[in-house]
């Protein structure tokens, strides 16, 4: 990539004190370029959360650095961190505790425009085109977030995470709350918005399905560590790294003669791996 | 387990150091001259200084605290300012009264609370429910001496089954002694009740609606059985609640004492303050600590055998 | 939802939120308790113009007198004016609770809301202070302070409120610390807040309600305090007060009992007044979270008309492991009731598996439960006939019904952490069904435990037995509850989403298990599931559910390869386990572009 709009260089967060510390990301390395959306895909466990709160500033990075646009922002706090406020943005899994129930649509929204010193008015109207932008009616902007669905709710989250304009979203699990229908439908949404806007995705899931039809690049990750990187059409289908292969083939597919062949590859991995235990 | 039991132990003790030097400076700082208060308006000043000699007030107030401080930490707690007696004695006197009525009230809240808790959080807004829910409201709020007075006018005037007042030591009369206990221990433990009821009922509510119950019960388990894992689960929350009302039973029982006229620490306390006694409010200060630290120490034990997240950890 | 229908799925006619306080002047006891409690306020205010006499007016004459015209309620022991002496003490009352709660306020509530909301040193500091305060006698600790000023009252109603300042810290920091863990907090930090901004416009709202509910019933409570010192002599002799008119009336209870009862009656009702109204309060503001009214005697408002039923069979009654026909579940709400499974029918053969899929709120969670007759609280289930194992369920007594589960029916659940009792070992909770349930002796139940968790793939079964469940992965929690669902071996098996939860790797190996075990043992499985890839997986046959009605019901092959309905076909591809790739979506997408310009 000739120039990644974010990039993340042998990231290592750890939790606890010093002594006692608990290592979550091992030496992380990836990059996003603009306009781009790439997946982190892992199981619970793996991390991938992890790194979307540290680009955010929102967890303890021990080593390693992140650059935004060729700015070092891996310790930004304070006054840096709100500035980044205008660049970064991030939707997160719950929709429902991601927005605040005592506050309606037009004060969520309008609330980091505010911040950022613009007037209640120009806020409002700013507001009222994202909320046209993720299709949902005028008249949301008078209402609370609990008269919305699940799927309506992140339909506000995103509109929310845009309003400043940004030039990355960090998405954390975003879809996995939603059902099937409404799931593929926010998909479609966070692509057509990328098409329009040019913003990058940084987009955390654990659904490879999800990853495939969203992301241009993936990488996979296990117990804190990257473990493949690659094209999102390559890593999903063809994965070059064990654990890969086994994360696709053991994810049922929704078609009984192509699950009962997925099944078996599946079986036989597993055969392999108790003869040769995974990563000997 | 072991560590466990030694870390809450040391926090009971830094917690007794904590309202023992507390204390002795608060009731220092709030007493400018405690010769007014013993000896009265009509002494002297000839007087109020031979006194404040004789007690050691005219000594720095660090030394006067090391001196306490010292005594204390062996379990001495010197002598009243107003008869020279031993403390100790004075509050041994009086600590068994105080400590029958305290006792037996919190066996009323634990056993009382714990039955209307759990009927109440197993059937919610049923008419039980409903009506300890009310009744709770007020009795919560109200003072024990205020329900003390009602009981007095009820029980013992009008209705004559108990004495109105006075105290019966068990070795006298062990009949005498729960007749004599039983109202003051009743106008403590009203308001305990209904707090340790409501913390139990919402647990129980809470725990019941909890995943593991419904597979519980798709085991077979009967009802009565499922119950026992309701009421283990939700315990903790009420047997901290209890531990908290053990203190509030403590100072509760300080102004019921006063009313049943019963010769307990409440009474001494009482009096000490009147007289600006400090010695005697210190040792009676240190002790009570005390006891609630034993309490709240066999509350962190049960907690432990309740939950094993605690014990493990 | 399809994108189509996000444009009109907003009920136009969403009811407003109703403000909290016009929700708690509706409830009777809430206007009631605060007409006292603004009386009160009101007296104490106006006490000079509304005191009919001095309240320090000795007047022998009138001393102990019944009430009459020229004394209400009649004189004290001394004469002077009960009345006036009443509406003066209301002020001393008032005055002294108000310093009580705004030194409690001041000390408790902003050190809650600052170790809520920014943890460490000083989190730890101050929650060891509060515990430590709550851990003193107070009133011991007042008497220690009156020793020496008995009649500042101020200084001592200041003690007082030092001592219930832990009651606002702990709701300050609990109620803190659980907005704070809200993911719209760390929005609000990622769109750029300053923290003093965060805590001034998402957690102090939070904040209120609690403040507010915890100073009504400190209010009462610093009433009740105040009033006791006074009974044992504390305060100004001069200052009219109600716990000191309380003491005079107790010693002459005998004589004039009206002496004792107008002080108490007045000290009861105010604080009766401002407990009923914090309650009141309280009830209005957790309003939604609140158990659901155990009496549903009202009108179900939208059911499905009895002659509707969805859903066919495909056995004969005797050859079905479950048949149930026309099956409606319904749940209190408000006044009525409200029907989430409209009269379905279905049934299983044995040794099938049977798959339920749908999305949230399609009611096949509500179906499993009501084959297990474990419904939550408010909900209530009718059938027209169910039969498990070839017995009538819905002829069986509540009790009898009862004992088909953990011998003919056995459960696995969703989430395998919460469906553990936390408190019992794994050995223990294994065993008890078997003891209690089968009643096979301790050392039976030991055995078939072990040999279970053996046959799930258990490797370390003696640590596992002597777990608790934190103790475990959630992989392997889901283990021991299948060891558990199958230990009684039951002839039928429900799960409710039982991978849901899982890793996929873990999935995978769930399911395999499950298979495994299916085929081994002959048991009927009831399978619910959202998920698409799971059905082909290990269904045999599937029913398609929507809003509380089967869509469609057929072998497995016939769902994935000729669905009957739009619905249908709609679910199965929006599983993105075939979806086109990215790179690939902006191919064709370019492309369009192209063509149209």
């Amino acid at each position: 990539m000739a120039n990644p709009i974010l990039s993340v260089e042998n990231l290592v967060v750890e939790y606890g004190d010093p002594k006692r510390s608990f290592r979550v990301l091992h030496e992380v390395s990836l990059d996003v370029g603009v306009g781009e959306c790439v997946g982190v895909v892992g199981e619970s466990g793996s991390g991938k959360s992890t790194l979307g709160k540290a680009i955010l500033g929102l967890a303890p990075v021990r080593h390693g650095r992140i650059f935004f646009e060729g700015e070092d922002i891996t310790h930004a706090r304070g006054a840096a961190r709100r500035r980044l406020a205008s660049s970064i943005q991030v939707v997160f899994q719950d929709p429902y505790g991601s927005l605040d129930p005592m506050m309606n649509v037009g004060d969520i929204l309008s609330e980091p425009l505010e911040a950022a010193g613009q007037s209640r008015r120009m806020a409002r109207s700013a507001v009222a085109e994202m909320i046209e932008r993720v299709r949902l009616p005028a008249s949301a902007i008078d209402r609370y977030p609990s008269e919305f669905s699940g799927g309506q709710r992140q339909r506000l989250a995103i509109a929310r995470a845009l309003v400043r304009r940004p030039k990355l979203i960090v998405c954390d699990e975003p879809v996995s709350a939603l059902d099937l229908t409404t799931q593929a439908a926010v998909i479609d949404l966070f692509i057509e918005l990328q098409r329009d806007i040019g913003v990058s995705y940084l987009f955390v899931s654990h659904d490879l399905g999800v990853v495939r039809r969203i992301c241009h690049r993936v990488a996979v990750m296990q117990r804190g560590e990257i473990v493949e990187f690659g094209e999102g059409e390559q890593v999903t289908r063809a994965p070059a790294h064990p654990y890969s292969a086994r994360l696709l083939l053991a994810s049922p597919v929704a078609n009984p003669q192509a699950q009962a062949r997925r099944r078996a590859a599946w079986l036989a991995l597993r055969e392999a791996d108790r003869v040769l235990p995974a990563g000997q | 387990m072991i560590g466990f039991i030694v870390k809450r132990l040391v926090a009971g003790i830094v917690l007794l150091l904590a309202v023992s030097i507390g204390t002795f400076f608060l009731a220092r700082a709030a007493i400018s001259d405690p010769t007014a208060g013993l000896l009265g308006t009509t002494a002297t000043p000839a007087q109020r200084a031979a006194l404040a000699a004789k007690i050691g007030l005219d000594r720095p107030l660090m030394v006067q605290f090391w001196d306490w401080f010292r005594g204390a930490l062996v379990g001495d707690f010197g002598v009243s300012w107003r008869n020279f007696q031993s403390v100790n004695k004075q509050i041994a006197i009086k600590l068994p009264v105080t400590l029958s009525v305290v006792t037996f009230a919190t066996l009323i809240t634990a056993v009382v609370g714990t039955a209307f808790g759990l009927i109440a959080g197993l059937r919610p807004n049923s008419l039980f429910d409903r009506i300890i829910k009310t009744v709770s409201v007020v009795l919560f709020a109200l003072p024990g001496f205020w329900i003390s007075l009602v009981l007095v006018v009820w029980f013992a005037i009008q209705l004559k089954w108990f004495p109105a007042v006075g105290y019966v030591p068990p070795a006298q009369s062990l009949g005498g002694w729960l007749r004599s206990i039983t109202l003051p221990a009743f106008s403590l433990a009203l308001g305990a009740i209904v707090v340790v009821a409501e913390q139990l009922r919402n647990e129980v509510i809470a725990v019941n609606k909890q995943d593991f119950v419904r597979t519980l019960r798709s085991r077979g388990l009967s009802r009565g059985r499922v119950t026992l894992h309701i009421l283990r689960n939700a315990s903790p929350a009420a047997l901290t609640v209890l531990a908290v009302m053990f203190v509030g039973l403590l100072s509760g029982a300080i102004v019921v004492e006063a009313i049943f006229s019963l010769p307990g620490i409440g009474q001494l306390t009482n009096a000490s303050s009147q007289n600006g006694d400090i010695p005697i409010l210190l040792g009676i200060t240190v002790v009570s600590v005390i006891f609630v630290v034993i309490v709240n120490f066999l509350l962190d034990i049960a907690l432990g055998w309740i939950n094993p997240k605690v014990r493990v950890r | 939802m399809s994108s189509l229908s996000v444009m009109s799925d907003l009920a136009p006619s969403a009811p407003r939120r109703r403000s909290i306080l016009s929700r708690f002047l509706s409830a009777p006891a809430g206007v009631v308790s605060l007409s006292v409690v603004i009386a009160v306020i009101a007296i104490a205010v106006f006490a000079p113009w509304l005191a009919p006499h001095d309240p320090n007016f000795v007047d022998l004459a009138s001393a102990k007198v019944p009430p009459s015209a020229e004394h209400w309620l009649g004189g004290d022991a001394t004469g002077r004016d009960m009345l006036s002496r009443l509406i003066w003490g209301a002020r001393t009352t008032l005055l002294g609770a108000l310093v009580t709660i705004i030194t409690a306020l001041i000390i408790g509530a902003p050190a809650g809301i600052a170790a809520g909301y920014f943890g460490g040193f000083f989190d730890r500091l101050s929650s060891w202070v509060s515990d430590a305060l709550q851990a003193v006698p107070g009133m011991i600790i007042l008497l220690v302070v009156a020793a020496g000023t008995r009649s500042n009252f101020v200084l001592i109603m200041a003690t007082v409120g030092a001592f219930l300042a832990p009651g606002y810290f702990r709701i300050a920091r609990s109620t803190t610390l659980a907005i704070r863990n809200e993911p719209f907090i760390d929005a609000a930090r990622v769109a750029g807040l300053t923290h003093p901004r965060i805590i001034l416009r998402h957690i102090l709202p939070g904040i209120g309600a609690p403040i507010i509910i915890q100073t009504a019933l400190a209010t009462g409570i610093a009433m009740g305090i105040q009033a006791g010192l006074q009974f044992l002599g504390i305060g100004a002799a001069s200052v009219p007060a109600w716990g000191a008119m309380m003491n005079e009336g107790f010693r002459h209870m005998l004589s004039t009992p009206l002496l004792l009862l107008w002080p108490s009656a007045v000290l009861g009702i105010t604080i009766a007044a401002l407990a009923v109204a914090g309650s009141t309060l309280a009830d209005v503001v957790r309003i939604r979270t609140d158990a659901p009214s155990a009496r549903s005697s009202g009108q179900v408002t939208n059911a499905a008309p009895a002659d509707v039923v969805t859903g066919s069979f495909a056995y004969a009654p005797e050859a079905a492991a479950v048949r149930v026909d026309n099956l409606r579940v319904r749940y209190a709400a408000g006044d009525g009731a409200v029907e989430v499974v409209h009269g379905i029918s279905f049934d299983i053969a044995p040794g099938e598996v049977l798959g339920i899929v749908g999305e949230s709120g399609s009611g096949k969670s509500q179906t499993v439960f009501s084959i297990l007759d474990l419904l939550p609280t408010g909900g209530s289930s009718s059938v027209d006939g169910m039969w498990i194992g070839g017995q009538a369920v819905h002829t069986m007594s509540p009790r009898e019904r009862a004992g088909m589960l953990g011998t003919e029916i056995g459960y696995i659940p969703q989430e395998p952490m919460s469906n553990l009792d936390p408190s019992y070992t794994i050995g223990f909770q294994l065993t008890q069904p078997l003891r209690t349930v089968h009643k096979k002796s301790r050392a039976e139940a030991d055995a078939i435990a072990r040999a279970v968790l053996n046959r799930v793939g258990i490797v370390d079964i003696d640590r596992v037995m002597k777990s608790y469940p934190h103790q475990i992965s959630g992989g392997m929690a889901q283990r021991v509850l299948i060891a558990g669902a199958i230990a009684g071996r039951p002839s039928v098996l429900v799960a409710d989403e039982p991978t849901t939860a899982l890793d996929v790797t873990v999935q995978a190996e769930v399911l395999e298990l499950l298979r495994e075990l299916q085929a081994e043992l002959g048991m009927a499985l009831v399978l619910v599931t959202h998920n698409f890839g799971v059905v082909a997986d290990i269904c045999d046959r599937v029913i398609v559910m929507r809003d509380g009605a089967i869509v469609e019901a057929s072998a497995v092959e016939t769902v994935f390869a000729a669905p009957e309905q739009n619905y249908t076909r709609e679910l199965i591809a929006a599983s993105l386990d075939d979806t086109k790739g990215r790179r690939e979506l902006d191919a064709v997408h370019a492309a369009q572009t192209a063509a149209t310009a």
